[in-house]
């Protein structure tokens, strides 16, 4: 647990501090679509639910995981889908060149 | 168990693609010429990160993961498509969601793991479900205000700050003894509570015009909650992904309350209520010039550079097409036409040029407030359509304004301004704008839509 508990507070840090980096470059522009893709991302913690439902350990853990879930999987789905239909609708008046 | 093993490994390396994948989708997201790019990113790396997790050993029961995905996938879609006005509601709606499957999963982890749960896993525990509850609440009363269900203005009583501050000390109180004593499971469902009512109590007393940072906050929150479930389940790819959107919270709310010059304490515990009182006070009869839309049309029609400065009365008004069909009008006959944006104009962080592009205007026309404000001083006519604060010059030279050292759009040195406005009521947040007084300034009173709408009709009629 020691060493874990280490390594986790590690990554932790370095992706803090990536997050800080990249976020730090979105145009204000973005920062509504910004907003609900981290948000789909966040929805990860689906993952964890999944696992409490899938091993069924005891009726309480569940029924919670179930609801869990049902939760996070509305912010992946809806999250994901609103992100891109924000994007779609940022044109530019000048031809693309990059 | 080698076959475990590998199995495991297979995971893990599924959970490291994603990590990368969750990274390139933000990374992409910093320019509009790349940014749907990173949704297509980060939606691989969801999928492989749900399919990964279903190759697990212990998983017996795929059946009601199935439902369970297939509600939530039927929730999630109708909340994908709302409007673009709705836009804010509905992240803080999720928020919430968020915030609510962080909370039950840590609190299954509890019952599942008390009373062997060692100091530093129960803290972060006590410090995801926290964090997670008063997310939750928290974030349900912003969309209730967002969506008016809840009035907007700041609800307010005596000793709040009090109460709250009362209210983390016990859920804190309640989480330390919790650490040193894992077994007490009574004491969990109190702490839960606790943090459900600190999470209204704690968004009750801000106002509509404070949406942006309390939303960005909560965003943040609900990031550290999931990086704290990582902790607990010993997952990377949650602490990553946890920690990269309560950076990006975090990042926005130091945006928004730069951009308001105020701090998060200030936010959070200083309700713009009782300062603005003082100020609604030394009102004295001052005189407004007023246009009709001939008149504006007519200025509009022969200014070289026109700025429109759009607010949360555009969105309240849903002008934006108007204001893109007057965008055309005028850059047809010539003009030069862009759009000045506040960071906390509307009510979410980027509220306006979501708005302004759903109405296809091209975001090459949109500036920020550090772009734009150079630009004032060659500028023809400052068009101002249902901002107010964000125009305010007291908050450069007036010391007892509430909203005094807040950076400003300098609208006031453009050689002409016009203020769409309903009326010359200050509205909920009270402060008096001296922008509205100043000899260059026309006030075009009426509905932003209707009134775009009159505009547009004398220019074209004009033209024939």
């Amino acid at each position: 647990m020691g060493a874990n508990l280490i390594d986790a507070l590690y990554i932790f840090m370095l992706a803090a501090f990536i997050g800080f980096e990249v976020i730090r470059r979105v145009s204000p522009l973005l920062h509504t679509p910004l907003m609900s893709l981290t948000n789909a991302l966040d929805a990860i913690a689906v993952v964890g639910a999944i696992v409490l439902v899938g091993e069924h350990k005891s009726t309480l853990s569940f029924v919670l995981g179930f609801l869990a879930v049902v939760a996070a999987m509305s912010n992946v789905v809806g999250g994901f889908l609103i992100t891109d239909r924000m994007l779609k609708m940022f044109k530019t008046s000048r031809p693309a060149k990059h | 168990m080698s076959d475990f093993a590998a199995n495991q490994t297979v995971i893990e390396i599924i959970y490291l693609i994603a990590s990368a994948l969750f990274i390139l989708a933000l990374k992409w997201l910093s320019s509009p010429t790349t940014a749907r790019r990173g949704v297509w990113a980060g939606e691989l790396g969801m999928a492989l990160a749900i399919g990964g997790t279903l190759l697990r050993h212990g998983i017996i029961d795929y059946k009601w993961i199935l439902i369970a995905l297939v509600l939530g996938t039927g929730i999630g879609i109708p909340l994908g498509l709302v409007h673009m006005t709705a836009v804010p509601q509905r992240t803080a709606l999720s928020h919430a969601f968020g915030a609510f499957c962080v909370t039950l999963v840590g609190s299954a982890e509890f019952y599942l793991r008390t009373p062997n749960v060692p100091r530093f896993l129960m803290s972060v525990l006590c410090l995801e479900v926290i964090l997670g509850s008063l997310t939750v609440t928290g974030s349900l009363m912003a969309a209730g205000k967002l969506q008016e269900v809840l009035p907007q203005r700041p609800l307010t009583y005596r000793g709040q700050n009090f109460v709250n501050f009362l209210l983390l000390g016990a859920a804190i109180a309640v989480a330390v003894y919790l650490v040193l004593n894992p077994g007490q499971k009574h004491l969990f469902p109190v702490m839960l509570a606790i943090g459900f009512v600190f999470g209204v109590l704690l968004v009750i007393p801000i106002g509509g015009a404070d949406m942006p940072t309390v939303i960005s906050l909560l965003n943040s929150y609900a990031g550290l909650s999931a990086a704290a479930m990582g902790f607990v389940l010993d997952s990377k790819l949650l602490i990553i992904a946890g920690a990269l959107d309560g950076s990006s919270g975090f990042i926005l709310s130091v945006i928004m309350s730069k951009a308001m010059n105020r701090s998060f304490t200030n936010v959070l515990f200083g309700a713009f209520g009782q300062v603005q009182a003082a100020a609604a006070g030394a009102q004295e009869a001052k005189t407004v010039r007023s246009a009709t839309a001939e008149e504006a049309a007519g200025i509009l029609a022969a200014a070289n550079k026109v700025v429109i400065v759009p607010g949360y009365g555009m969105a309240v008004a849903q002008a934006q097409h108007k204001v893109r069909e007057l965008f055309d009008a005028l850059t047809k006959r010539g003009v030069d036409v862009r759009f000045a944006i506040h960071p906390v104009a509307g009510r979410m962080p980027g509220h306006m040029n979501v708005l302004l592009a759903e109405a296809d205007i091209p975001y090459d026309r949109l500036m920020d407030m550090d772009d734009v404000n150079g630009e004032f001083p060659q500028t023809d006519v400052a068009l101002v359509i249902g901002a107010n604060d964000v125009t305010n010059p007291a908050a450069r030279n007036d010391t007892s304004s509430p909203i005094y050292g807040m950076p400003i759009l300098d609208v006031d040195k453009a050689r002409t301004v016009m203020v769409i406005k309903r009326s010359m009521n200050p509205g909920f947040a009270g402060i008096d704008n001296p922008l509205y007084y100043m000899d260059k300034t026309l006030m075009l009173f009426g509905d932003a839509k209707s009134f775009v709408n009159d505009i547009l009709r004398e220019l074209s009629g004009g033209h024939h």
